[in-house]
């Protein structure tokens, strides 16, 4: 087990490489540039123009300044935001717990109700509550994020007044950040009442952003069920007399869940690159619409510091999977 | 970045505790977060919503809700016969706020006022790099060719000497990059090796002082009991920021908030006749409008230009693009700055007389392009669709229209090209209040092939701004201006398009809250019924 773990880990310094190439050339290609966009209307002298790309060190060959950056990643420096002019390191880390913790919830309750809905809907296969959980499955899958949110709004935070319209805890609540993740935060903080406000601010945001991974792991789910369910194995469990519920969940669904969990990594990658509509939306201060942000402004330092730690956070997420797998399934530690 | 939190925790719970619509307590739904806290290093609106007018003083202030000057951390002022030389009489018991780390030994003077200014100026200022400073708006503003010294006469005398007479410098001494910061504190963090909590721990004079900053979600403050005028009716003060519009108004509505900035032109009706929103309205300080080429035949025509104004909808723009929070524009300046020239005649909406005015010209199967700006800003929210009414009124009159657009940052910098091809859709939203803002900016002939997109370079019109340059007598400088807009109506370089209006929606129990011209959320000045 530990060889294969070492032989995954070695696959991730090509990658983070590449990624690190990726990273420095995307923005660059984009056509636009991060001094004229930062003058806007007003706009500038040529002086002041060259004054800039020097302090910013656009005046070097691109291999010096690749070269330069990469020197700086590898001791731990992301660069400086031309925006805030705070270190990238700082900004990622100040904001990505909410996102995680906005993934975490999500990603929970999509496998909660993704996994059970499709093994149901796989063993009752072609009957009234396949056919509804599987069209709610289109319906989820195919929803504009944009006008779910906002209609789940205006319902429960609008209508029915049950949930806060948007952020992360009421305004009345204040306390020093702990981890950065709210829920544990406000219960680190004493303050009566702290915790239920931020779980009842997770609610809506975390319904949004769970229902395309629901979606998603509920059609897995069924896909693969219904393959293993037509196996030679199971036939002759159920001819050995085996109580249904043991061929299902404990020999159908163990090899089913293999697909399943590769789906789940990818999602949780997706995830954690940022929910930009949900975050955007439910004002959810997250490493998504800091991203996007960063793209419009041409923020070079963020975008490839961004880029980078998500890479890198997904490569983690990969190697968690594979790790899984090997867990599950032995033959997959030997290939 | 927290500051004496058990503290302020107390205050501001003692405050919101009894709800976030608590008498004490104003949430303002912002619709952004803040680059930075230091008003001087950044440009956009969000960032001095959340700094200069909270956190800070300038010599002289804008009236809240008007462009006028008042006096600020300078009681009186003097400006010499050559205009040349401003002398300051600086108010004196002027207290900074504090931090943790920093408590002022000493009341605001001279030096302070100095070192605010040294820092974006002087190379040898350790403060001139620091945050990465870039300066954009003390670039912007030529203020280091203009500037010549300043020389501190006594403790409490300040003298700015100038290069070149420029009658709006006053005004220039209103806006953010002006905004006094402590020398005291800027060279304790120097000590301490943290020169950047200048920008990130601010400190300054004015009637809120800096709490906290929990990045992209929100910013507390505090009133100033020591504030220099009558402390402000609120005692909290916080930012929830929430970047999308129709959010804030749902939060408006639940009462998550008292005040919000730029609704979604789409739900204007429904505030007006929503119970809980009392929606305020006022003329944007701002222009948008259509910049020939003159330099490129046959728009160097002013009658070509003319018949072009001619076959214009400005109704249907304002009535589509802007969705009615938009006026038409028939000046190059807004009604609310002074000098407006009301009684110029803007172009009728004449298709007919249009057409009849080319073929007099020899024009019959043009060809040309319109520029659409890929962003959307308050003195144009959809410039696309802008470009394709006016595609559709050129079509009208025989004109054949092709529709262009550019990543922002190129359609900035090639939009100045002096060969460019094609009518550039573009606006300018003023700095302070003063006319020359516009007129010689976008329109002089120093601009040519910068921010004058029109590349027109017109002597007579010229001369008018360049003479009310210089001036001091505010009624003198009014009549040149006022007769630049005729010269500027007759020669026709731009369709001038619209103002926005500036909406404003807040909850019916705030009161004293004032649209500011310049855009700026000021809450100075505003209470909370009971």
């Amino acid at each position: 087990m530990l060889n294969f773990f070492l032989s995954r880990l070695l696959t991730f310094i090509p990658t983070f490489i590449g990624v690190t190439l990726i990273a420095f050339s995307f923005i660059r290609v984009l056509p636009g540039d991060p001094i004229i966009v930062m003058a806007g209307e007003r706009g500038m002298s040529e002086e002041r123009y060259a004054e800039l790309q020097t302090q910013f060190g656009f005046d070097q060959p691109i291999f010096i300044q690749y070269w330069d950056y990469m020197t700086g990643v590898l001791q731990g420096d992301l660069g400086q935001s031309f925006v805030t002019k705070k270190p990238v390191f700082d900004e990622f880390f100040a904001l990505f717990p909410a996102t995680l913790e906005l993934s975490i919830c999500a990603i929970t309750l999509a496998i909660l109700l993704g996994i059970p809905a499709g093994v149901i809907a796989a063993i009752n296969r072609g009957k009234f509550f396949d056919r509804a959980l599987m069209s709610s499955a289109l319906v989820g899958y195919s929803m504009p994020i944009f006008w779910w949110a906002l209609l789940m709004i205006i319902v429960f935070s609008g209508i029915l007044g049950w949930t806060p319209v948007s952020g992360r805890i009421s305004l009345m609540y204040f306390f020093d950040d702990v981890t950065g993740f709210m829920l544990i935060d406000s219960l680190l903080s004493g303050q009566k009442g702290a915790f239920a406000s931020a779980v009842s601010h997770l609610i809506l945001p975390t319904i949004v952003l769970a229902t395309i991974p629901l979606a998603v792991i509920a059609r897995q789910t069924r896909s693969a069920m219904l393959e293993v369910l037509s196996e030679d194995y199971i036939r002759t469990a159920r001819a050995k007399g085996l109580p249904p519920a043991r061929i299902t969940y404990v020999h159908a669904l163990r090899n089913a869940l293999i697909p399943v969990i590769t789906v789940i990594g990818l999602l949780v990658g997706t995830l954690l690159a940022g929910a930009i509509l949900t975050e955007t939306i439910f004002s959810w201060p997250g490493i998504g619409k800091w991203m996007v942000d960063s793209i419009y402004r041409r923020d070079y330092p963020v975008v490839q510091g961004g880029l980078i730690l998500i890479a890198v956070m997904v490569m983690v997420v990969n190697l968690t999977v594979d790790v899984l797998y090997g867990l599950i399934n032995p033959k997959i530690r030997k290939a | 970045m927290r500051f004496s939190r058990t503290l302020t925790a107390a205050l501001m719970c003692s405050g919101i505790l009894a709800g976030a619509a608590s008498a004490q307590t104003l949430v303002y739904c912002s619709e952004g977060s803040p680059e930075g806290f230091d008003p001087a290093l950044f440009t956009s609106g969000t960032t001095f919503d959340a700094s200069e007018h909270p956190i800070y003083d300038k010599l002289v202030l804008f009236e809240t809700g008007t462009t006028n000057v008042i006096p600020g951390l300078a009681e009186t002022w003097e400006v010499s016969e050559d205009g040349l030389e401003y002398t300051f009489h600086l108010r004196q018991g002027v207290k900074f706020h504090s931090n943790d780390q920093f408590t002022p030994t000493r009341d605001f003077n001279a030096d302070d006022v100095i070192f605010s200014f040294e820092r974006q100026w002087k190379d040898d200022n350790p403060y001139k790099t620091v945050s990465g400073g870039t300066w954009e708006y003390f670039e912007g503003m030529s203020m280091p060719d203009l500037l010549n010294e300043i020389v501190k006469v006594d403790d409490y005398t300040v003298k700015f000497v100038l290069n070149r007479p420029e009658a709006p410098m006053i005004a220039n001494l209103a806006m953010g990059l002006a905004s006094i910061v402590s020398k005291e504190y800027a060279d304790a963090m120097l000590e301490a090796g943290t020169p950047e909590m200048l920008n990130q721990a601010p400190i300054g004079t004015g009637a809120f002082k800096f709490v906290d900053y929990q990045k992209d979600a929100v910013i507390r403050y505090v009133r100033n009991d020591e504030y220099w005028r009558e402390p402000a009716a609120i005692e909290n003060l916080v930012f929830a920021i929430t970047p999308d519009a129709s959010v804030r108004y749902q939060k408006l509505k639940a009462g998550e908030c008292h005040v919000m900035p730029y609704p979604n032109p789409a739900d204007i009706q429904a505030m007006r006749d929503d119970p809980d929103v009392n929606l305020l309205e006022q003329e944007g300080l701002n222009v948008g409008y259509l910049a020939y080429n003159t330099q490129m035949a046959p728009f160097d025509n002013p009658k070509v230009r003319k018949a072009l104004n001619m076959a214009i909808d400005k109704q249907a723009i304002i009535d589509v693009v802007f969705q009615g929070s938009g006026v038409i524009a028939k000046n190059p300046i807004p009604p609310t700055i002074w000098s407006y020239n009301d009684a110029v005649v803007d172009d009728p909406y004449d298709p007919e007389a249009a057409k009849a005015m080319l073929a007099e010209e020899g024009i019959t199967d043009l060809s040309m392009k319109v520029w659409a700006m890929p962003v959307q800003r308050p003195y144009n929210p959809n410039a696309r669709r802008m470009a394709e009414l006016i595609q559709e009124d050129f079509a009208q009159v025989g004109v054949d229209v092709e529709v262009v657009s550019y990543e922002w940052g190129e359609y900035l910098s090639r939009s100045k090209e002096l060969d460019r091809d094609g009518a550039v859709l573009l606006g300018w939203t003023g700095d302070n209040g003063d006319p020359d803002n516009f007129l010689a900016v976008l329109l002089g002939c120093d601009s040519v092939g910068d921010a004058n997109r029109a590349q027109w370079c017109y002597e007579p019109f010229d001369d008018l701004i360049q003479k009310a340059k210089v001036l001091s007598d505010q009624g003198e400088r009014a009549k040149l201006y006022e007769e630049a807009q005729v010269v500027f109506k007759e020669q026709a370089p731009w369709a001038t398009i619209a103002h926005s209006t500036v909406f404003m929606p807040v909850r019916p129990e705030v009161e004293g809250y004032k649209v500011h011209p310049f855009g700026g959320h000021i809450f100075y000045g505003v209470s909370l019924a009971e």
